[in-house]
């Protein structure tokens, strides 16, 4: 590159002027480039505080929070295989269905056949895979379009969930199996309430978490990037980790962390990893951003759709386990209409319906915005009817939020 | 005579370059006016000021239609008033039939009920002005490109046409559609139709036009008079090119190795109509620290080629060798075209090259991603590091590497995708249209990262629709027609005539 390195002092830029564009920008003009970043969270902030106070304190009750955990596991767990879906561009309308064939099947393996959870668990998740997989091979090497694809998945899973189930709800399950989704987290110390081992979950998390973030802001200014006021850093890293602190706090005082809180978070930090760091989440986002451009640069689209819509299988077949094992039995109706919160739960984080664009912190954010809203409109008692529109009003309403924002970026 | 258009001092700015600078363009009553330049003097942009698609306001300067000043605020209010405009690309509806896509907008109906007897009856009496046989109901995709141009006329013919402007209506055409259509023109201007032909071939502009103006960097360089005088294609393109040649193509002093590239007998058949041969027994070498140009027409086949040779990311039935330093390598995959040492930059950045959404960084390494992660895990710091790199390296113009790649300019964006690819470190880089749709300067760049990668002893094969750039760049330049290698020849004894002339000696062949 010796004949290069002449040009370049000719051409490039002095350093300098990239430090000066690098430097820390003010709160207020930072506030404004991130605002979609911030704003979902502060929006679920906002909602958590308005059903706080409307339900009169009921919203943050332990054995509530509790519940409202349990309840929205299964979808958080299909959002983050949904985020990828829809970065890669395409959507799977077919997980609640899965899911709720899953079900069924486990329940007919643990009931009717009596094999321990520990092999039903693993042929499940399998079982997962191979819909997944069967559905990508007709998106991934056909290009069919994923919409019809998971559409036709749609209605057979849900009509096989009928015929495995033979029409009746199969129950009860064995004890271990129900861990899965009902268990807790034992106290190690033997104190009980509040749970010692939560409180020290909850504290060592925060720790870690505002250690990573020290960490990156550090490696950040040293590379001259666009940080963070240090202000607003240190506000919002302090909120995040009260927050977290006092979410296990009240968690505590009933009957500590739900196995299945270990399980989501466990995978939402696998799968935020996968998205930021690892060459795999990269070509996905190249892949939804430009497929022919990703394709001339020697990714292997095809496979990767395969795959995207296979772990994606996987993730719904989990779902579709904990779901039966939070209700202790299988129904024909579980998981009906998953698929659309999970959907919503994934556009309300930011995502793109173009593709190439999206968070798994997002989604996972989103995921709980629906989660709130259901749980506290149920407490206020309002209509299954009401809930519906709110809902869809609340996704109408991020959606547009999100295309007024780049209009006027642009 | 009367003039029908005139245009004053027409200036339009885009954010950091001036398209158009004073431009001026009388056109006269029941005229052909010819409006020559290269890629980027401006005349779409002249035209996009004229039909409205640049509304009024966004320009300076004034437009008199038929001696009144007008003022157009979107392509509606010039259509209404008679002024017409055919793009390079057709927009014509594949699906619909010729009759649906004629009065598309425009329906024959009642209350919004469609007249289909009187739609079909007009539209086979347009048919036969611009001597096209087909039945009106016919679906427009199963036309060919010189019928569908036809379909377009027809389209401006069935609005009442005053001034009708074709942009390069001919680059996709093949010689005798091409000739039916120069001579539909003289029939129009018989009728006193009057219109403004934009073209690069020089000799249908010398055949059909009466008036010539010629643009160069956004400005009116001459208007010639053909009626007065015969205009010799040397005078035009002087006054297109202008300045000296050498201080548009940097120096370089060649310094050629061992053959590098070979490619021998490579054939290629269309990916969906399966007898349909598009490359014919191509071969061709590159050697190191050569730069090797292919010239041709639109359609020629050169990006097929390119991409069919790039891990077949074209066409079906692939055969032929490649061989890199006399050894035969495997480029049936992108892969183990780049794992061998290839490199394409493709034609269009936009569509094929860049991940517009991402940032620099991003799109810096996608080739290679490997390269900054260990076992999956990408190196934030290595990857930053390289694309901070190639960034100077190239001169890219951005505040930071995490910039998105969409808020670049052309040449800017073009270096980025020449980094991702210089990343992989290949042999041979195939450049397609490196330069198109970029400033001067910016070209001027792209031509010194060229002339260096030469320098370095890689190979580079460019593919360019600009003559003068292959002429000024090239070491050896192939001749491309219809799919197969017209001829070779140096680059010091090529010229624009010896091109055109071996393309059309080929075709007369056929």
């Amino acid at each position: 590159m010796s004949e290069l390195s002449a040009r370049q002092r000719k051409t490039a830029e002095p350093l300098g002027e990239t430090k000066a564009e690098g430097a820390v920008s003010s709160i207020g003009s930072h506030l404004q480039t991130h605002v979609r970043e911030y704003g979902m969270l502060i929006a679920l902030v906002v909602i958590m505080g308005f059903f706080q106070v409307v339900t009169d304190g009921t919203l943050m009750r332990p054995v509530n929070l509790t519940n409202l955990i349990l309840q929205n596991s299964y979808i958080v767990i299909m959002a983050l295989g949904m985020l990828l879906v829809i970065v890669a561009g395409h959507i799977d309308l077919s997980v609640g269905s899965v899911a709720g064939f899953v079900g069924a099947v486990a329940a007919v393996m643990l009931v009717q056949y009596d094999i321990s959870p520990l092999g039903v668990i693993p042929a499940c998740l399998l079982l997962g895979i191979l819909i997944g997989a069967a559905q990508g091979y007709w998106i991934a090497y056909w290009r069919i379009p994923s919409f019809i694809v998971t559409l036709a998945g749609m209605l057979v899973f849900r009509g096989l969930t009928l015929w495995v189930l033979a029409g009746q709800s199969v129950g009860p399950f064995p004890r271990s199996f129900q861990l899965l989704s009902t268990g807790f987290i034992p106290d190690v110390f033997g104190v009980g309430r509040p749970n010692i081992t939560a409180i020290l979950l909850g504290a060592i998390t925060a720790a870690v978490l505002v250690f990573m973030a020290m960490r990156n802001r550090q490696r950040h200014t040293k590379y001259g990037m666009e940080g963070e006021p240090f202000a607003f850093f240190v506000a919002k890293n302090g909120l995040i980790a009260a927050a977290i602190i006092f979410l296990s706090y009240l968690l505590a005082t009933y009957r500590g962390f739900p196995n299945v809180l270990i399980t989501m978070a466990v995978l939402t930090v696998i799968y935020t990893f996968v998205t930021n760091s690892t060459t795999i989440g990269r070509r996905i986002y190249a892949l939804g951003g430009n497929e022919k451009a990703a394709k001339l640069s020697g990714i292997r689209t095809e496979r990767l759709t395969f795959l995207t819509f296979a772990n994606m299988g996987m993730l719904a077949a989990l779902a579709g386990l904990i779901f039966a094992a939070r209700l202790n039995t299988a129904t024909p109706k579980a998981g009906v209409g998953f698929e659309l919160d999970v959907i919503a739960a994934v556009f309300i984080g930011g995502a793109s319906m173009s593709g190439g664009v999206g968070k798994i912190t997002g989604a996972v954010v989103g995921a709980f915005i629906m989660g709130v809203m259901n749980n506290g409109m149920s407490i206020l008692g309002i209509g299954i009817d009401y809930q519906q529109v709110i809902k869809g009003l609340v996704l109408l309403a991020a959606v547009i939020f999100d295309v007024y924002n780049k209009n006027k970026a642009a | 005579m009367e003039p029908i258009l005139e245009m004053r001092g027409i200036t339009k700015s885009f954010p950091g370059v001036k398209a158009l600078d004073d431009v001026n363009l009388k056109v006269a009553q029941g005229e052909i006016h010819a409006l020559v330049g290269e890629n980027g003097a401006g005349k779409s942009t002249l035209m996009k000021v004229l039909s409205g698609v640049y509304p009024h306001g966004s320009y300076q300067g004034e437009i008199f239609f038929e001696g009144r000043p007008v003022a157009f605020s979107g392509i509606a209010d010039s259509e209404k008033i008679g002024i017409i405009i055919i793009h390079q690309e057709l927009a014509l509806v594949p699906l619909l039939s010729i009759a649906e896509n004629i009065f598309l907008g425009n329906e024959i109906a009642k209350g919004s009920v469609i007249d289909w007897p009187e739609t079909n009856a007009r539209t086979e009496r347009l048919l036969k002005k611009v001597g096209l046989r087909e039945s009106p109901s016919t679906r427009v995709d199963t036309l060919g490109v010189g019928k569908q141009q036809l379909v377009e006329i027809a389209k401006a013919l069935s609005k009442e046409v005053k001034l009708l402007i074709l942009d390069e209506p001919t680059a996709a055409l093949q010689e005798n559609d091409s000739q039916k259509l120069l001579d539909l023109l003289l029939e129009f201007k018989a009728q006193g139709i009057s219109s403004i032909l934009i073209s690069h071939k020089l000799n249908e502009v010398n055949r059909v036009a009466d008036t010539i103006t010629v643009l160069r960097d956004g400005r009116t360089v001459s208007t010639l008079d053909c009626g007065a005088e015969e205009i010799s294609e040397e005078h035009i393109i002087r006054d297109m090119v202008g300045r000296d040649m050498a201080h548009r193509y940097p120096e370089r002093t060649p310094k050629i190795g061992e053959t590098l590239l070979e490619v021998t007998n490579w054939n290629v058949w269309h990916p969906l109509q399966s007898d349909r041969q598009m490359i014919r027994d191509v071969s061709l070498r590159v050697a190191a620290g050569e730069v090797v140009g292919i010239a041709g027409l639109m359609g020629s086949g050169r990006t097929e080629f390119a991409m069919s040779l790039f891990g077949r990311s074209y066409g079906r039935n692939i055969s032929g060798t490649v061989k890199l330093r006399g050894k035969e390598i495997d480029v049936s995959t992108v892969n183990r075209a780049i794992a061998n040492g290839l490199a394409y930059v493709t034609e269009d950045r936009k569509a094929l090259g860049l991940i517009l959404e991402e940032n620099v960084l991003r799109n810096t390494t996608l080739a290679n991603l490997m390269r900054v992660a260990k076992s999956g895990v990408i190196d934030n710091a290595e990857e930053r590091q390289v694309a901070e790199r190639y960034r100077r390296a190239l001169g890219v113009r951005t505040p930071t590497v995490f910039q998105k790649v969409m808020n670049l300019s052309g040449g800017n964006q073009q270096k980025v995708v020449l980094a991702k690819w210089l990343f992989t470190e290949p042999e041979v880089l195939i450049l397609d249209e490196p330069t198109r749709g970029i400033d001067v300067g910016a070209k001027f760049e792209i031509y010194s990262i060229i002339n260096e990668l030469a320098g370095q002893g890689k190979g580079v094969l460019m593919i360019s629709s600009e003559m003068p750039e292959l002429l000024g760049m090239c070491d050896r330049i192939y001749v491309m027609n219809e799919g197969a290698i017209a001829g070779e020849l140096a680059g010091s004894e090529a010229s624009q005539e010896k091109i055109m002339s071996m393309i059309v000696r080929s075709k007369s062949n056929v």
